[in-house]
């Protein structure tokens, strides 16, 4: 298992704009690590780059202590799973999983032995002497994988292995993609689209912006401490509300709702900021609440999700949305009393776009190792 | 879906056209059979069926040797054209180098180029080389081939570069991932063009007549011609039976690779 460290690496595609700037960070060994971002962002890129796939203009890559900038991507020792998988059409699953072993030279009963244990573990041991073009999309998925792991490599790479299966089964993908990481130790960078991949799976994760590294760390904090407006969309879903706002009279002024008193000594000295509420953070107003912190909201859409209901509202020029618990049997065009309150709220710099104050909410529960 | 007028009168005219295109050669095989007095008398069926005809053809002719000519020039041109093809298309498609494309059309603009524009410098050269009556001369000038390469890379294309990337990973050389991966996964093409490449050169008749003035590398299209004009009056029944002889090889080829031809010319076609 073996460490990635990337030193101020950058990548233009033979052209001044950048694609990848400056990015900076270490992966430690055995993390499942992300990297997570809206499409055409860069993600690829940097992975392609750690796999040698594609040259690094500007920086350094270090795979364990090593400077791999110049190495072939064959001397890297590492593996990576495609996103249209890469299986070869006319070999057989056996075939295609010690494909790798072959070309290394593994003696041929290492080569059945770790095959056959693979498969075991991945449950292709029935599909063995089937070509790719017979599987479903599931079983070419976990081929895929088996050919990653059967390397035994300390640094896997996968670009958006899930984003062709369904639903359901991506969800499975996700748990099983992550015990296998976890049994074998390896250390394993990810990319995605998704959010909720990189929320479920992820050690860390790296949050991408135009080529540009937004955040890295624990995908909790991230959630709680977005560092900026960006990111506090990016994850979570719905996406956390935001909108500009301004700091008068030891108050916050937004368009459409009353002022909300500031209750301690962060915004001093701030006048225009951008304030940002995740929409499960918005509470009922119920009658008990004093009327001036009662916003009555038109409401434009709601989903029912079973146990939780996204209600999207007007409020000022935009619409927002809030995520309650339980059923609630809201109609469109309601007027529904709702309550923002300081506690719930970040608010982020408008100039610089950094976080000036994160949600303390009371029933925001974290349950620690210990409680358990 | 087709009313039942509409696919009766479809049906008839595809029997018509079939009768029309297939009976120069049911006259050519039933001519075969004949003895030069029922053909002059213009009978559509021989009186009785014996193999006369078929032994004089290979009495008067060296038939056989010639048949071997032809196989083993056709033969190496599939082979060069096969290799030089893919290697070429290879390139074109999967190494990345300054001016491919404008490289490529280049090569490509030569299918513009009739090939009997091109035959008297061809001859010269064989000529400087000293391949008069040599299978070089019949075979190599055949051997890049512009459409082959063109056919090739269409099919290469549709391989997804992250099979390259994969193999990259995996440590395969270039080579290797050429042979391992990118011949196998084209093999109907390579088919599709190794069967054109065949019968284009076993068909071929003004190049080999040029380049070979005695009968030791000399094809059979060849052969036949000279069965027609060695007599006063030319026994068709002798000449039809080296027509027929010589087109066996041909149908056996399109027969067995029927399946396989139609893949391959469609393939790109319909993606
Ligand atoms: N081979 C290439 N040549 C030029 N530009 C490229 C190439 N590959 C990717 N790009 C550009 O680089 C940016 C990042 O691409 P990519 O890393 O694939 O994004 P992601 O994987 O995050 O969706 C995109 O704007 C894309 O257009
Ligand atoms: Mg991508």
């Amino acid at each position: 298992m073996k460490k990635v460290e990337l030193r101020n690496v950058c990548k233009s595609y033979d052209g001044p704009p950048q694609v990848v700037t400056n990015v900076n960070v270490t992966i430690n060994p055995g993390e499942f690590f992300i990297l997570v971002g809206p499409s055409g962002c860069g993600k690829s890129t940097i992975l392609r780059m750690i796999a040698g796939l594609e040259s690094i203009t500007g920086g350094q890559l270090l795979i364990g202590d090593q400077v791999a900038n110049s190495l072939m991507p064959s001397e890297r020792n590492l593996s990576m799973v495609f996103q249209n998988y890469a299986l070869y059409p006319h070999l057989t699953v056996k075939d295609n999983i010690v494909f790798g072993l072959h070309v290394k030279k593994v003696p041929k009963e290492e080569r059945k032995r770790r095959c056959e244990e693979v498969a075991a573990m991945l449950g292709l041991s029935d599909y063995l002497n089937r070509k790719p073009r017979h599987l479903s999309g599931g079983q070419r998925q976990r081929v895929a994988l088996a050919r990653a792991i059967v390397n035994e490599s300390p640094v896997c790479l996968m670009d958006e292995p899930l984003s062709n299966l369904d639903a359901k089964l991506r969800a499975h993908m996700r748990a099983e993609i992550r015990q296998i990481q976890r049994k074998l130790g390896i250390t394993m960078i990810y990319v995605t689209h998704d959010q909720m991949e990189a929320m479920t799976m992820g050690d860390r994760i790296m949050v991408l912006n135009k080529g540009e590294v937004q955040q890295v760390g624990h995908p909790l904090d991230i959630y709680n401490h977005p560092a900026n407006p960006f990111v506090a969309t990016f994850i979570g879903s719905p996406p956390m509300n935001v909108v500009d706002a301004t700091v008068a009279h030891n108050q916050i002024h937004i368009e459409g709702i009353k002022p909300i008193d500031i209750m301690d000594s962060q915004l001093a000295n701030k006048e225009i900021i951008q304030v940002g509420i995740r929409p499960e953070h918005i509470s009922f107003a119920s009658k008990e609440i004093e009327d001036k912190r009662r916003n009555i909201v038109e409401v434009v859409n709601v989903e029912v999700l079973g146990n939780e209901t996204v209600i999207a509202f007007k409020l000022g020029a935009g619409e927002w949305m809030a995520k309650w618990s339980g059923q609630w049997r809201v109609q469109i065009g309601d007027r529904i009393p709702l309550e923002i309150s300081y506690d719930a709220i970040s608010v982020f710099d408008k100039e610089s776009n950094e976080l000036i104050k994160s949600p303390k909410v009371s029933d925001l529960h974290v349950f620690e190792h210990e409680v358990i | 879906m087709m009313t039942r007028g509409k696919k009766w009168t479809f049906y008839i005219l595809l029997m018509i056209s079939a009768v029309v295109m297939f009976f120069p050669t049911f006259y050519a095989f039933m001519v075969s059979f004949m003895s030069s007095e029922e053909v002059m008398a213009g009978k559509l069926f021989p009186s009785e069926l014996t193999l006369r005809n078929y032994q004089d053809a290979f009495d008067k002719l060296p038939l056989l040797h010639y048949l071997m000519n032809s196989f083993i020039v056709s033969i190496s041109v599939t082979i060069g054209q096969l290799i030089v093809s893919s290697l070429a298309a290879y390139a074109f498609v999967f190494i990345q180098f300054k001016g491919r494309n404008a490289l490529f059309f280049l090569f490509i603009s030569t299918m513009m180029i009739p090939w009997e524009a091109t035959m008297i410098p061809n001859f010269m050269t064989i000529q400087q080389f000293g391949w008069i009556n040599r299978y070089f001369g019949l075979t190599i000038p055949f051997f890049a081939m512009a459409f082959g390469t063109f056919l090739l890379r269409q099919h290469f294309k549709t391989i997804p570069k992250e099979l390259q990337e994969a193999s990259q990973i995996a440590g395969l050389s270039r080579f290797q991932f050429f042979y391992k991966v990118v011949l196998p996964v084209s093999k109907t093409s390579l088919v599709t063009l190794g069967a054109y490449g065949f019968l284009t050169t076993w068909n071929m008749y003004l190049w080999p007549l040029l380049v070979t003035n005695n009968e030791s590398v000399r094809t059979v299209q060849i052969g036949l011609k000279q069965l027609q004009a060695e007599e006063i009056a030319t026994d068709w029944g002798v000449v039809m039976a080296g027509v027929i002889v010589v087109v066996i090889p041909t149908l056996v080829l399109l027969f067995a690779g029927q399946k396989q031809l139609q893949k391959g010319l469609t393939q790109g076609a319909i993606k």
